[in-house]
């Protein structure tokens, strides 16, 4: 009997199933998992840029201490889908930050799961979301605290950013709290480019294809910011802006 | 240098400018002035070219140029500048980078070499000092955290960077204190006056006049200019007000 998700799985609501019946089941319902001894940092990016649909699901157990740093860009030219589930021990901390950008009639989605399951741990995703097409960026997130974990402080952030009429940002911030004494802080936007600043830097004579990279290489850089490697931050910034070519 | 000829225009469906005519020379500062809602604004953003002010009949002409036929950033490498009322916050983009960007925007269509860091940076501090803006707020992003009157004295550095040949200072004065108000008059003429270049001031106030010295004054009432004469104009406005002025 097959596992593969339906439309009914409220964590797959927003995918693109007919290209999800094209990536192979193992792929799509098996976990590459990691443990994190206690102390240790564990520092991924990944970049999604592929022609094919993806789907890629990395589920990380942190120690106590521990600290778990992953960063994404997913740029794919198909549907792609990055899902990461860690599970937090006392004092460890997991961060995300991810963009999602692209054109076409692409659905490109973050999927995370945050499991405090431990008192006084801290998370953060920070997730920028820049689209035009037809094209889709979704985000899902999904933060546990359980009973006893208490003094978590947990902070997730979406923006998303439509530059045509037709594309669209879906975000799912789903909290589920049983402790009393945390911080849990979320926030989701969606909008279009400044007009005014659009404005105000072509009277300068900034040219208005430069002022968009210029405003949404902006608009990325919370997504960014937390990443310690500057060269490894400008690599993943050029990625993202490559993609965006000549959409903007 | 600019010659506006019977110029109508309208914003949201509302006719503003009724004919308004105005013409300035290279080496001139011409002075306009007049009461609230008399079109004073709609006529910089219109030589701006902002995006939602239609011109719907006349005139204007930039060194023998259709100015009204220019993107907005092409006007600003042809030489002319606004300095807005309201000057933009652009969160996430440093003051450098966006200035950098524009000068050398400009200098790419006028076929001249980019600027490097460096001689970029030596060129900021130059127009910082003369307007006294400590130069910790050129890399801070754009006017974001600024007061008033400091957003007023970044326009005028703006101006001093990119040199411009003609620029329309849209109520520069307002929200200055009298100390600061001394700075950018003194910035403006050590700027802009120059045998080859021109100055619109827009204001309320005579007193910007009392450091910027105009030779013309012109006053904007009902969407046309409907008296012009020397300095003396904008003192007797000073102690008359419009109403008697006018009616003269």
């Amino acid at each position: 009997m097959s596992h593969m998700p339906t439309i009914h799985d409220e964590e797959w609501r927003y995918a693109d199933f007919t290209a999800l019946e094209t990536v192979p089941e193992a792929q799509v319902t098996g976990w590459d998992e990691i443990a994190v001894a206690p102390g240790e940092v564990l520092a991924r990016t990944f970049v999604l840029d592929g022609t094919v649909p993806d789907v890629q699901r990395l589920r990380v157990t942190l120690g106590e201490g521990a600290r778990a740093e992953i960063f994404a860009v997913n740029a794919a030219s198909a549907y792609a889908r990055l899902e990461i589930e860690v599970t937090l021990a006392p004092q460890s901390h997991f961060e995300f930050g991810g963009v999602l950008i692209g054109g076409a009639d692409v659905t490109r989605e973050f999927v995370t799961r945050t499991i405090h399951a431990e008192p006084e741990a801290t998370s953060n995703q920070t997730v920028r979301a820049v689209h035009w097409g037809t094209a889709s960026g979704n985000y899902l997130g999904r933060i546990d605290v359980a009973r006893h974990a208490q003094k978590t402080d947990a902070a997730q952030d979406f923006k998303g950013l439509l530059l045509e009429k037709g594309a669209s940002a879906n975000a799912k911030p789903e909290l589920e709290i049983f402790a009393d004494d945390v911080k849990c802080a979320h926030g989701a936007t969606v909008g279009q480019l400044d007009e005014m600043a659009r404005y105000y830097m072509a009277s300068r004579g900034i040219a208005p294809d430069v002022a968009n990279h210029l405003l949404i290489r902006a608009f990325l850089a919370d997504a960014l910011a937390a990443l310690g490697d500057e060269a490894e931050q400008e690599r993943l910034f050029d990625l993202a802006l490559a993609a965006l070519g000549d959409a903007a | 240098m600019l010659k506006i000829d019977n110029l109508h225009a309208e914003i949201g469906g509302k006719e503003i400018l009724k004919g308004l005519s105005l013409e300035l020379n290279a080496g001139e500062v011409h002075a306009i002035m007049g009461p609230n809602g008399a079109g004073k604004s709609t006529l910089s953003y219109v030589l701006g070219g902002r995006p939602g002010y239609e011109v719907t009949a006349g005139s204007v002409s930039y060194n023998g140029e259709d100015l009204l036929a220019m993107d907005p950033h092409e006007r600003a490498a042809a030489g002319f500048f606004l300095g807005f009322q309201y000057p933009v916050e652009i969160p996430g983009v440093s003051n450098v980078q966006f200035l950098r960007e524009a000068l050398n925007s400009q200098r790419r269509v006028r076929g001249e070499e980019p600027l490097s860091g460096g001689e970029f940076l030596k060129l900021a501090k130059e127009k910082a000092a003369l307007l006294k803006l400590d130069m910790e707020m050129l890399k801070r992003f754009v006017n974001v955290g600024f007061s008033g009157g400091e957003k007023k004295r970044n326009e005028m550095v703006q101006m001093g960077i990119l040199d411009p040949r003609l620029a329309v200072l849209d109520e520069t004065d307002s929200g200055l204190d009298i100390d600061a108000l001394k700075v950018v008059g003194e910035g403006i003429n050590a700027i802009m006056r120059q045998p080859d270049k021109a100055v619109l001031l827009i204001t309320h106030y005579q007193r910007l006049l009392d450091y910027v010295k105009p030779d013309y004054v012109h006053i904007l009432a009902g969407g046309r200019i409907v008296k012009s004469g020397g300095a003396d104009l904008a003192l007797r406005l000073e102690e008359e007000g419009y109403d008697e002025v006018m009616a003269a």
